[in-house]
């Protein structure tokens, strides 16, 4: 283990999925700080999703480990966890989500509070003022009320978010999650990440906007044909070579006047 | 309308039940025979002899019995099918469940005596055609385990015109009177009440509610899509396997007594959701209440409405629950249809 990976949260450990017979993930080593924002680019079916889905343990790798780490405790695989117990360790934002009841936003959140209650439990007051808490924290407090059914598509996003808060997990890994949002709301959005990660927590973002993740990651990891291409800090990863080979695009690297890249695809 | 809590569940429940019984002791009083309420009280109280105590108690309270344990079975399974397919138009009776159970209970009632088997043989017939109905449905859903409402509907669609089919043809090749028994179990009626055969309804009742109450929060979970209800700690596969056997255990037990009654598991959990919200740990058991309520009106209209006649209580869910149904469709369009 290289001295990067210690005291990670989450650790990828060449990992190797194949689905419906196809390749997907090929050997992906990779490892999840507290504190970080990282974020995972790469072309479609570049095999991001998957690695989230292997990441909260729904999807056991073919060959190679998924492990996590819990606060005071050694590290151990993925499989050696129950579902509950992961459930308190990660948490994921889904692409999309479509609730076919008319929930309301706050028992959508409350949601997010199921690992921590027991079988039969009713959420507490605690549990209703943290979700209510967590809907504030993303601008939507007072749509607590209405159903998922009479909200936008990016408010229910915002939603999601706001329940995978609610889990309180040390990991959260957000897939597209500014997708249906305004450009003001994706601001906002990743504004808070950063702020969860400023808590503690490490959080893996997926994004096709390099434009942002220059902003907000402390890392990025390019993933291609289901390999990690190359991982580091924005200004060493954004670079026109590497955009090539992983985006196959010629791109330009422009500079905000305050030093931050902007990437312009050329063709 | 506040967060679920343990106050709420109790108030709303014990409002439901009080209903419950109120609409009981008025259809054991309404009949050819008028009853006053106080000697239907007399009577279940064991103070009555006679004529009066004989109707109420040997007449009308099985009928009473078995229409309440019908109705709350397919109240909760209607619910409980939504719940696992994720689609609020899955019903026991549109799903063809229903159907699958009848035609296996009558493919029993006249070929069964051939290879000797008897009555006794309908009603775990019926439960094996419930369960193959399902699995059937899984089936044509793929590994994914998806239905849209569309695949739903048309295979609902489908297996109900063959199912009825099918019973048809039975029919004609059995006897008269099998014919007649045949033609009221496909409206779906409850003129063969007795307490043994509500025994057994009230016994799969009660399985069924009891293991889906403990998994009633999981249920909402899976509201958000299989995968995430894992991801928040729902063990999903454990959850679907045993909600589709005691849901069809549920449906056979229903079906094998009183045929194939519809709209009950649609209209109920519907109407429900939209007063009193999704979540399935009020749901489930209001589901249940209100389902018996219902039917123990519909079926008292059925024995009432025309003087000196029945009419099958099938006949008159479906005459409330069509127009009904296509209300709240058009009412809460948005509601009912999520794409």
């Amino acid at each position: 283990m290289s001295g990067h990976d210690a005291g990670s949260v989450l650790r990828f450990e060449d990992v190797q999925v194949a689905l419906g017979g196809r390749p997907v993930l090929q050997g992906i080593t990779l490892a999840l700080q507290p504190g970080e924002v990282m974020v995972l680019a790469g072309r479609n079916g570049a095999g991001k999703t998957t690695l989230l889905r292997v990441a909260t343990g729904v999807l056991e790798p073919d060959a190679g480990t998924a492990h996590a780490c819990r606060a005071g405790e050694p590290e151990r695989p993925l499989s050696q966890f129950s579902r509950r117990e992961l459930a308190r360790h990660v948490a994921l934002v889904p692409q999309e989500t479509s609730i076919p009841f008319p929930f309301r936003l706050l028992e959508v959140v409350l949601m997010g509070r199921a690992p921590h209650l027991g079988l039969l439990g009713f959420e507490t007051r605690h549990d209703v003022a943290l979700a209510q808490a967590a809907l504030e924290r993303l601008g939507i407090g007072a749509l607590a009320d209405r159903t998922v059914l009479e909200v936008s598509g990016g408010e229910r996003q915002l939603a999601m978010v706001a329940r995978a808060l609610a889990q309180e997990t040390p990991v959260l890994l957000l897939d597209e999650p500014t997708s249906n949002l305004d450009v003001g709301r994706r601001l906002e959005v990743l504004e808070r990440v950063r702020a969860l990660a400023a808590e503690g927590r490490a959080v893996l973002v997926v994004s096709h906007d390099l434009g942002l993740a220059a902003r907000f990651a402390d890392r990025i990891a390019l993933l291609s044909e289901g390999r990690v291409h190359a991982v580091g800090a924005p200004d060493e990863v954004l670079r026109p070579d590497l955009l090539r080979e992983v985006f196959g695009v010629d791109t330009e690297i422009l500079r905000t006047a305050e030093g931050a890249p902007v990437v312009v695809p050329r063709r | 309308m506040s967060v679920l809590t343990p106050r709420r569940l109790v108030a709303v429940l014990s409002a439901l039940a009080v209903a419950l019984v109120a609409v009981a002791m008025a259809s054991l009083a309404i009949g050819p025979v008028p009853v006053a309420p106080a000697d239907v009280v007399d009577a279940l109280l064991g103070d009555a002899q006679g004529a009066t105590a004989d109707i109420v108690l040997r007449v009308r309270l099985p009928r009473v019995v078995l229409a309440a344990l019908v109705g709350a079975s397919l109240g909760v399974a209607g619910a409980l099918f939504q719940a696992l397919l994720r689609n609020p138009l899955a019903d026991p009776f549109i799903l063809g469940v229903s159907g699958g159970a009848a035609l296996a209970g009558i493919a029993m009632l006249t070929l069964g005596g051939a290879v000797g088997l008897g009555y006794a043989a309908v009603p775990p017939a019926a439960f094996a055609g419930a369960v193959g109905t399902v699995v059937l449905l899984l089936a044509v859903a793929g590994p994914t385990g998806k239905l849209s409402p569309t695949t739903l509907l048309l295979t609902g669609v489908v297996f109900n015109a063959f199912a009825s089919a099918a019973i048809v043809f039975l029919a004609s090749t059995a006897g008269l009177a099998d014919g007649a028994s045949i033609f009221l179990w496909l409206i779906g009626n409850l003129s063969d009440a007795r307490f043994d055969v509500a025994g057994w309804v009230a016994l799969f009742l009660v399985l069924g509610l009891a293991s889906a109450l403990p998994l009633a929060r999981g249920l909402n979970l899976l509201a958000l899509g299989e995968e995430p209800a894992a991801q928040l700690g729902v063990d999903v596969e454990r959850t679907k396997r045993v909600l589709l056997v005691s849901t069809s255990l549920m449906v056979g037990a229903a079906v094998s007594v009183s045929g194939l009654i519809g709209f009950v598991g649609l209209i109920i959990p519907h109407l429900l959701r939209l007063r009193l919200g999704p979540d399935h740990r009020l749901l489930l058991p209001a589901a249940a209440l209100s389902g018996a309520g219902f039917l123990l009106v519909c079926d008292t209209v059925a024995r009432t409405l025309l003087a000196g006649r029945e009419l099958p209580v099938g006949a008159i869910t479906a005459l409330a629950g069509g127009p009904l149904f296509l209300w709240l469709l058009r009412r809460h369009h948005q509601r009912v249809f999520v794409s």
